[in-house]
């Protein structure tokens, strides 16, 4: 009965780390158009290449905040969580 | 032309040796402490002894030990660099370190206004205390940034001067900034408290990513080469050939760029966040009332 419930706790703590990750799909998205954008804006005015590539690496790293959040949760889910689980699964069962 | 004397070059190679020693330690340090271990593990900062505290105990970590060989390093590095300069600029690194002075100084003027001009030497400490911490993984050692404690230190340390700089004109116009919309003082309080947290994370996270996508990649050709080489006679067929060299690629990307890009992000959100929080135009007018 043990080995069912522990294998349950890991099997949904990498199925939540991996339900997690779908959040990389929205910086991905995000930062291909900022990149688009910043291509045109280089193709358009060449001699702004300098500021228009720091200000897109900026906005880039700012966009990644939800993806990296989403990774911090799914690190945790894989790493820490499923002791912690098991912990409170054994304390319980005595 | 000033002359290099004997004491100088002696100063100059005690510089060197107190550059390079704490790191050399910190790689001694790592290979006795850490245990052999069959195949590829992901684990935290490893724990070296605990100090006993009257509330919780206090654990010090290789990402502490780390840091601080990393802080080190860097003040002997600038020692180094600005040694003899005040006979004037007479030698290639003193004009190096003139070129970082210029260089900070003007990315602050640029980017938070001549008021905060006295910032420069904070801004470069952080570029260069994120950067050198990221790149320690070259030595093999483990990144400090990739501890959420320390980064999240560094983000707190950002908090306060955040809220020093907003309180200038005092704790009134401070509540008043939140309730700008009055109906958004709350969301404004919580994206305020969001600042640090997602400065830490970003930081933390992208470094941590990048460390567990490599060990990842290099697990994964270990066991393909062991597939695609596995029928060579002897010990020919367990030489990972595919782990040499290409973990090597990813590693130019996720420890040296996105290190260095990690620590420019950082400064330019510090600024930004200092810069944009202050009332200037308010304080300046106080200023001159009061004069």
């Amino acid at each position: 009965m043990l080995e069912i419930a522990v294998g349950i706790i890991l099997g949904c703590c990498a199925l939540g780390a991996g339900t997690a990750m779908i959040a990389g799909i929205g910086p991905g998205i995000g930062e291909g158009n900022a990149v688009a954008k910043a291509c045109e804006a280089i193709g358009r005015q060449p001699e702004s290449k300098g500021d228009v590539t720091s200000t897109m690496l900026m906005g880039c790293a700012i966009a990644e905040t939800t993806g990296l959040y989403a990774l911090v949760v799914a690190i945790l889910l894989l790493f820490v969580a499923p002791g912690i689980f098991i912990d409170i699964l054994i304390s319980t069962i005595g | 032309m000033n002359k290099i004397s004997r004491r100088f070059k002696i100063i100059d190679i005690l510089l060197i040796i107190l550059m390079v020693l704490p790191i050399l330690s910190c790689i001694v340090i790592k290979v006795v402490t850490t245990p052999l271990k069959e195949g590829i593990v992901i684990s935290g900062a490893s724990i070296f002894f605990t100090i006993k505290m009257p509330f919780q105990d206090l654990p010090i970590t290789e990402s502490q030990i780390n840091s601080l060989a990393v802080i080190i390093s860097i003040l002997c590095l600038c020692l180094y660099l600005t040694h003899g300069i005040r006979d004037g600029v007479w030698l290639k690194r003193h004009h190096f370190a003139e070129i970082i002075v210029e260089m900070s100084k003007k990315m602050v003027s640029n980017n938070m206004g001549d008021y905060f001009i006295s910032f420069a030497p904070f801004i470069v400490a952080i570029i260069g205390l994120s950067a050198f911490s990221s790149l320690v993984t070259l030595f093999g050692l483990y990144p400090p940034t990739s501890d959420l404690n320390i980064v999240a230190g560094w983000a707190i340390l950002v908090f306060v001067l955040i809220t020093y700089f907003k309180m200038k004109c005092g704790p009134i116009e401070y509540a008043k900034s939140f309730a700008n919309p009055v109906l958004m003082a709350p969301l404004n309080v919580i994206s305020e408290v969001a600042t640090p947290i997602s400065m830490a994370f970003r930081h933390y996270g992208n470094v941590l990513s990048g460390s567990v996508i490599s060990v990842l990649v290099a697990s994964a050709l270990g066991g393909l080469s062991k597939m695609v080489f596995g029928f060579l006679p002897g010990f020919l067929g367990d030489i990972p050939f595919l782990q040499v060299g290409i973990p090597a690629i990813l590693s130019v990307y996720f420890d040296i760029f996105s290190g260095c890009l990690q620590a420019y992000i950082f400064a330019m959100l510090t600024m930004m966040y200092v810069s944009g929080g202050f009332p200037y135009e308010l304080y300046m007018q106080r200023k001159k009332c009061d004069v």
